[in-house]
């Protein structure tokens, strides 16, 4: 069984966020970390190949600094990585993201394809969904639990109020959501092998796309940041007294209960 | 010339999300600045009395597929049906809420349109030239980011809580029109075998008004009963911050914050929860915060709108009887 992961890499989730003068997020000294929801998939990868056998492959495309994320991907046990990176992605948006993967993804061997169901950047939650239409096969989003068997994929999804779980024929896109697994830790062996895995360097030219095929179909026309909560009334007292004081306040004058 | 502002209604066994209805409030605002017809559109197998249901809340017409194969929600089919309704008709915008449903359809059917999209948005209003630019949070709410779209048709998904519903027209009138479903049958792929819904009556929590959410200061699991009477008092649903679900004392469909669900309720009541970023960032454009916490220096206090500096086990339960007195 053969299976790609697209991996991005995200701020730290700690990361506080500023703007630069030219009004842009502003990434220095920024930690960077394998987004968190990318553990789940490249978790789920490795214990389908832990099953079934076959390659695992990363596939993320960013700046020379992924390669951190990849090799801790491949420290986990993943068996190689395609970083593409080209001067033409600056500013991709999430069409552009899956046209070059679902190029990228056609050329390597899969059945299933995993990635988070989330990058907490850019919080958009649309690449993989979009790179499964890309390449024509079904998607299942937000999954909590995964069966494989002979071709198909049982896998249970996070909906509204409750659970569903859909049975898809193989190839498919798999998206991971918090609960799926639980990520291991990369072993003092497996970063050993890492080192001596391939990140294999693709740019747009080795995928056969040309800067005018990717016209961007969204534009953020501005950053901001939230106006900065104040802290508010500390209501005092016994217990008791401080417990319909807030129950008043909040009938009579927030008026939100 | 794209015309129309289009609103997928998403129903669930013939019920009409809350979120479908802010929709069309807040469509019906922006269609009135330009003209724009406002088309709700339902999906779904005899679905047909809900356009009696949508029209009151501003809709100019009511496009409706029935079909069996469209009884249950399924990407395939789904996009299947609105990417051959999208392409004919050619509206200028499509929303949908950010719901399970709407960040797994609308993606998928934006990449089919092969046009842009902006996920999970909370503000949206035309510029000087007619086009919708959406205003949406990224880094989980620690930022935002104004967008807009290259080209029509533009897909958004909107977050729930984020308008105001209006009240509803009873007068008004909408054409009505059935369109028959027509679907691709490699849409038809994905199976759906099974359908669990929690047997919670509480509401669900990304739309919920009110939320009481418990952390680490909760101890342990036993203890979400007393948050769930409170809950149950005022009708609002129960979180939990990252730590709490992290040591297992509650479901992870629970967690607010940057790892789990963002929320924009009118009253978030945090009980034992310190404000670590990541959680601030799932819940801090709620209208009004509540902090119910022992430590005096906790950061929730830094954003609250009113603080209470005490043990939740005393405050809480005193606080339901309270809730329970106003009625």
């Amino acid at each position: 069984m053969d299976i790609v992961v697209c991996l991005k890499q995200t701020f730290d989730t700690e990361a506080k966020i500023v703007l630069n003068s030219n009004g842009k997020i502003d990434g220095t000294g920024v930690n960077l970390i394998m987004n968190p929801y990318d553990e789940f998939a490249v978790e789920e990868a490795l214990k389908l190949k832990e099953k079934f056998g076959g390659q695992v492959t990363l596939v993320s495309m960013g700046g020379e600094r992924v390669t951190e994320s990849l090799r801790t991907a491949l420290a986990m046990g993943c068996d190689e990585a395609v970083l593409i990176q080209d001067p033409d992605l600056e500013s991709p948006d999430e069409w552009v993201t899956a046209e070059v993967l679902a190029k990228a993804v056609s050329k390597i061997p899969y059945d299933i394809i995993l990635a988070g169901r989330i990058a907490v950047d850019d919080g958009s939650g649309q690449v993989a969904i979009r790179l499964a239409d890309a390449l024509k096969i079904p998607s299942v989003n937000c999954i909590i639990k995964l069966e494989v068997e002979d071709g198909k994929a049982a896998a249970t999804r996070e909906i509204d109020g409750g659970t569903e779980l859909i049975e898809v024929r193989l190839p498919a896109v798999l998206t991971a959501q918090k609960g799926l697994n639980i990520p291991r830790y990369p072993s003092m062996m497996g970063i050993m092998k890492a080192k001596k895995k391939e990140i294999k360097g693709m740019t747009l030219a080795d995928l056969g796309i040309g800067a005018a095929d990717l016209p961007r179909k969204m534009s953020i026309t501005k950053f901001s940041l939230p106006s900065p909560r104040k802290g508010g009334i500390k209501i005092s007292g016994e217990a008791a007294d401080a417990a319909k004081e807030l129950a008043r306040i909040l009938r009579e004058e927030a008026k939100v209960i | 010339m794209a015309k129309g502002i289009w609103i997928v209604i998403e129903q669930n066994k013939a019920e009409i999300r809350n979120v479908s209805l802010e929709l069309l409030s807040q469509g019906r605002m922006l269609a009135d600045k330009t003209g724009d017809p406002l088309v709700a559109v339902i999906l779904g197998s005899t679905v047909s009395k809900l356009a009696g249901i949508v029209t009151p809340y501003g809709a100019d017409k009511v496009i409706l597929v029935d079909d069996e194969n469209l009884a249950d929600y399924t990407t395939g089919a789904y996009t299947s049906v609105l990417n051959k309704l999208i392409r004919k008709e050619e509206p200028q915008a499509v929303l949908l809420g950010n719901t399970a449903v709407g960040k797994d359809l609308a993606p998928r059917l934006a990449q089919r349109l092969g046009v842009g999209m902006a996920s999970d948005c909370t503000g949206m209003e035309f510029d000087e030239e007619s086009f919708l630019t959406f205003r949406r949070p990224i880094y989980g709410g620690k930022a935002f980011a104004q967008v807009i779209a290259n080209a029509r048709p533009v897909l958004a998904t909107i977050r729930p809580n984020t308008f105001p519903i209006a009240l509803p027209d009873t007068a008004r009138q909408a054409e009505v029109i059935n369109e028959t479903a027509e679907i691709d049958s490699e849409d038809l792929r994905a199976i759906v075998k099974e359908i669990v819904l929690a047997a919670s009556q509480r509401p669900e929590l990304i739309e919920a008004n009110v939320i009481i959410s418990g952390g680490r200061g909760m101890k342990g699991s036993e203890n979400y009963c007393i948050l769930e009477s409170c809950a149950d008092v005022i009708g609002a649903a129960v979180g939990a911050s990252r730590a709490a679900v992290d040591a297992g004392w509650i479901e992870q469909k629970f967690q607010v914050g940057q790892t789990g669900k963002t929320v924009s309720p009118t009253l978030y009541i945090a009980c034992g929860i310190s404000g670590a970023i990541q959680h601030l960032a799932g819940m801090g454009t709620s209208k009004v915060i509540v902090a119910i916490n022992k430590d005096p220096e906790a950061n929730i206090f830094n954003l609250a709108d009113y603080g209470i500096v005490g043990d939740l086990f005393e405050i809480v339960p005193l606080l339901t009887e309270e809730f329970k007195k106003l009625g």
